[in-house]
């Protein structure tokens, strides 16, 4: 992939958080690049997934540090950038969806109003056309009653919707990146469809990058080009998603032998067998 | 009305178990309603399912489905359902005894919510015993402890000292402290990482097998519970719309089509998901 399509290169990322028993480093000098494509980050809980997703719009809040050689996107470097810099970028031109719509939506601003705001602080429109807009997004993202929902407040729509409505929200200023840090694990199966495919479709027609942050490796390596794989704040492994069951690493096939599935009945699930080794190991690049 | 017609139904169970043993669990035409007046919700509808001494049954269906309120009904920590629930042939009283809960228990999903935070392990093991008057603690706590996996260097520490997969061997230690027959699990991994949950759920296998004991499990996760379970029955709206063996599953052959949905979104993402269903 030449520079061009690269949309953003991070080299060499830390992120420490000091505690009472010294600093805990939480993502440890991991190298990756993300181009129009779907890259999957998958690892369990404390393996520094999250963390990398929100440190690429540095949002690590102190005493918690992040550092970097660069975080290169679309050829700036936004290590180098003010604050008030930073916040022309975020949502704008790099998105994020959260976890969890319960915590991430205004409960006192109706649903339309929240994704107007977003749209309308990042370009000069005008309230109608914002209006507009925002009906049209909120029927791409599957809403079928779009001015009803647009008037609702977000206790009085379900789960799935409200991350419907978040990613929503998060497109609507036609970011170029979008990092999406585990938007479907509180969703139902059948509605978890739903949101992938909507994400699969703007993928497509609007040439996004997108960062997809999950612990379903199932999911990941269906839904994904490329996987990255970290363990203990480093990236052990990086391969092309639907060659994932091939996966050379021990903790990656440690993981997935642990995984029940549905055709392959075992009598006993292995368990995984960490390494100290592993923690050890030098980060790999994920550059494409 | 409904209450007073509930309360008069009592055993005679059915004519057969002079021939075999009764059903250690057996749950017939379960209702159960939230709220009041015309705000009132019926969660579940109509739910009858039977379990055999050593079976271990899974229900499966999406948030919503009622799923979870049939193993509250059945295990009383839901006043206003009717129907009639009974163990080994003795239909469970309105007001849960203390018999009842040493044959039945209950393990639940966030092992982060359900032990008590300024409780130490031993405390919460000790509990039960505590309660139904059990001599020679001491041992007992031991035993357990060290038949889930933990050793006793775990006994005075308390829950935030743990990690999610240790908590809930606890959880796990303190439901079979009253050694009970049928263990209800609610969704026992989905908040843990694929490689706990895999220690939880072999755990879990490895003591039905010891103890012979019946589980009635609930989850989301199709995988899971083609893991654990022999027979299945999905659940939508707060009916039961399909019963299947777990071979039946895996040969594909579900009727519902909500079913289908439901093992083809358990395979990963599939771009044609929406043209097919």
């Amino acid at each position: 992939m030449n520079d061009q399509d690269t949309l953003l290169s991070v080299e060499d990322l830390w992120v420490r958080f000091p505690s009472r028993r010294g600093v805990v480093e939480a993502v440890r000098g991991i190298s990756f690049s993300v181009g129009r494509e779907r890259i999957g980050i998958v690892g369990e809980s404390g393996s520094g997934k999250s963390m990398t997703g929100r440190s690429i719009l540095r949002l690590i809040r102190p005493p918690g540090d992040m550092s970097a050689k660069e975080i290169r996107f679309k050829g700036d470097n936004l290590l180098d950038y003010s604050e008030k810099q930073m916040r022309s970028i975020r949502g704008h031109r790099i998105s994020m969806v959260m976890q969890d719509p319960k915590f991430s939506l205004n409960p006192v601003m109706t649903v339309g109003a929240q994704i107007e705001e977003a749209y309308r602080l990042h370009s000069k429109a005008s309230k109608k056309e914002a209006y507009r807009k925002t009906i049209e997004m909120l029927e791409a993202v599957q809403i079928r009653d779009a001015e009803r929902v647009y008037k609702a407040y977000p206790h009085e729509v379900s789960g799935g919707m409200g991350q419907r409505i978040m990613i929503a929200m998060m497109l609507i200023p036609d970011p170029d990146l979008l990092i999406a840090d585990e938007p479907t694990s509180a969703l139902d199966v059948t509605v978890q469809m739903h949101v992938l495919a909507i994400l699969d479709k703007l993928v497509q027609e609007r040439g996004m990058g997108l960062i997809f942050i999950s612990h379903d490796l199932n999911l990941v390596s269906s839904f994904c080009d490329r996987v990255l794989i970290m363990y203990g704040g480093r990236i052990v492994e990086t391969c092309k998603a639907d060659e994932l069951h091939n996966a050379q690493h021990p903790y990656t096939r440690g993981l997935l032998a642990a995984l029940p599935q549905v055709d392959k009945p075992v009598e006993t699930l292995a368990v995984l067998e960490r390494d100290e080794a592993w923690r050890a190991q030098e980060s790999v690049s994920a550059y494409e | 009305m409904r209450r007073g017609v509930r309360r008069k139904v009592c055993l005679p169970m059915s004519k057969s178990s002079s021939i075999k043993p009764p059903a250690a669990l057996e749950v017939a035409a379960l209702n159960v309603y939230f709220g009041q007046g015309s705000e009132r919700f019926q969660a579940v509808k109509d739910v009858s399912f039977k379990l055999e001494k050593g079976d271990s049954f899974g229900l499966v269906g999406e948030s919503g489905s009622g799923k979870s309120t049939v193993l509250r009904a059945i295990s009383g920590l839901i006043a206003d359902w009717d129907g009639r629930i009974s163990t080994d042939g003795v239909v469970v009283p309105r007001h849960r005894n203390k018999a009842f809960y040493r044959r039945m228990q209950m393990v639940f999903q966030d092992p982060y919510a359900s032990l008590h935070p300024r409780h130490t392990i031993d405390g919460i093991l000790s509990e039960p015993l505590k309660l139904h008057g059990i001599k020679d603690r001491d041992a007992k706590v031991l035993k357990a402890l060290d038949d889930v996996g933990l050793g006793k260097s775990f006994r005075f520490r308390y829950p935030h000292q743990l990690s999610g997969g240790q908590r809930q061997r606890v959880a796990v230690a303190r439901a079979l402290m009253l050694e009970p027959e049928i263990l209800l699990l609610d969704e026992p991994t989905s908040a843990l990482d694929v490689s706990v949950q895999a220690e939880i759920l072999n755990l879990l296998n490895d003591l039905r097998r010891e103890r012979n004991l019946t589980f009635l499990m609930v989850t989301h996760d199709l995988a899971v519970v083609a893991h654990m379970c022999q027979k299945i029955a999905v659940m939508n709206r707060g009916e039961i719309v399909e019963v299947l063996s777990v071979e039946q599953m895996r040969k594909e052959t579900p009727k519902e089509a909500y079913t289908k949905e439901l093992l083809t979104a358990s395979r990963g993402y599939d771009p044609d998901f929406f043209s097919v269903a």
